[in-house]
């Protein structure tokens, strides 16, 4: 598993932790926050702790919450939160060729924990997958090691929000910083035009179709933008090498 | 809040687990090699912004269903310092910070 002794006492989970404490007071500051966004949306506190603790992806966490809160049908809900995850299918295509020799439990578990942030500082320090068993080991120990600590940072302040925004009056409006949680991870994917095109698209669409049942208006978004910028890299090629 | 358990909205978040297993593992789940059509691939990379902007957009322009008609609505003021700063600093705490910085004041202090 991901905190195998040999993973542990390997000098690489060390320097996958040390590269990954730097990222952890804005880890712990989102998770903070989402845990009090979850909480003031109007869910359970029982069912947000439940949420913080299994599910452990803060922006498809953010945006299923009010539609839980809606009463969204379940696939309304889990086709959100899968489009939101959709950065992470690109990932695992990258990740595949490190984790490939692993059993699957362990290939599962590792890829389970890896957030953006350690997908991002562990292709960086190992930008191709090694070849030996030792370097093989090294690498399952720098994962290790890093998301160690990002499931620390991110986890502990998350519980500390929903906990301590149960003492907080919905009239504040803190659930407020949930939604400009996921506007900055929204600006932050907007690097090219065709996705900016995608932004826009998608915000009329769902503001057009808000009147659907079951927040249908979101599914239907998606699927008019995706098609639209399909459509608009034939007008104009996209630069190569995005996928990544 | 409500004290009692809901189980429907248990199963759904346990299903949210599925997804993030699904997603992060989705072409190591098996250890046969394939890949998805190219032009799958390609849509990949739009649907993410697509999916936030269509949950975040209406969260800030509609109230009770409808598009805003005033103005003075301190979730449009907040969301609009936030995306800026974002794009001046690239930092999505920052991002949070200043949002709840201008958002608050006007929603607390005028009612907006």
């Amino acid at each position: 598993m991901f905190l195998q002794r040999a993973n542990r006492v390997h000098a690489e989970f060390r320097v996958g932790a040390a590269e990954m404490w730097p990222q952890a007071p804005g880890m712990a500051a989102w998770g903070l926050m989402t845990g009090v966004a979850m909480a003031k949306s109007g869910m359970g506190m029982l069912e947000a702790l439940f949420m913080a603790l299994t599910v452990f992806a803060g922006s498809s966490q953010l945006a299923a919450t009010p539609l839980l809160v809606a009463g969204a049908p379940a696939w309304v809900v889990l086709a959100t939160a899968f489009c939101v995850n959709l950065r992470f299918v690109v990932f695992s295509l990258h990740l595949r060729a490190y984790l490939a020799h692993l059993p699957w439990l362990e290939r599962i578990s590792h890829g389970y924990l890896t957030t953006d942030m350690t997908y991002v500082l562990f292709t960086r320090r190992f930008q191709h997958p090694a070849t030996d068993a030792a370097g093989r080991r090294a690498q399952e120990a720098y994962l290790a090691g890093s998301n160690s600590v990002t499931w620390v940072s991110w986890m502990l302040p998350s519980i500390v929000g929903v906990v301590l925004a149960n003492f907080i009056p919905t009239a504040w409006g803190l659930g407020f910083a949930g939604i400009l949680c996921l506007l900055g991870i929204q600006c932050s994917l907007a690097t090219t035009r065709l996705r900016l095109l995608s932004a826009a698209v998608a915000a009329i669409a769902a503001v057009v179709a808000y009147a659907l049942p079951f927040k249908l208006n979101i599914v239907v978004a998606i699927a008019v933008a995706v098609l639209i910028c399909l459509g608009a890299e034939k007008l104009r090629p996209a630069p190569v090498g995005t996928a990544a | 809040m409500n004290a009692d358990i809901d189980f429907h909205t248990l199963a759904i978040i346990c299903g949210l687990a599925c997804v993030t297993v699904l997603t992060r593992c989705f072409f190591f789940l098996s250890s046969k090699s394939w890949s998805l059509p190219a032009w799958m691939l390609r849509g990949l990379q739009y649907a993410p912004i697509a999916a936030l902007s269509a949950v975040v957009l209406p969260e800030i322009v509609m109230a009770q269903g409808h598009l805003i008609t005033t103005w003075m609505d301190a979730r449009v003021f907040g969301a609009v310092a936030g995306a800026l700063l974002y794009f001046w600093r690239r930092d999505v705490l920052l991002t949070i910070v200043v949002g709840m910085a201008v958002y608050l004041p006007l929603h607390l202090g005028l009612g907006w």
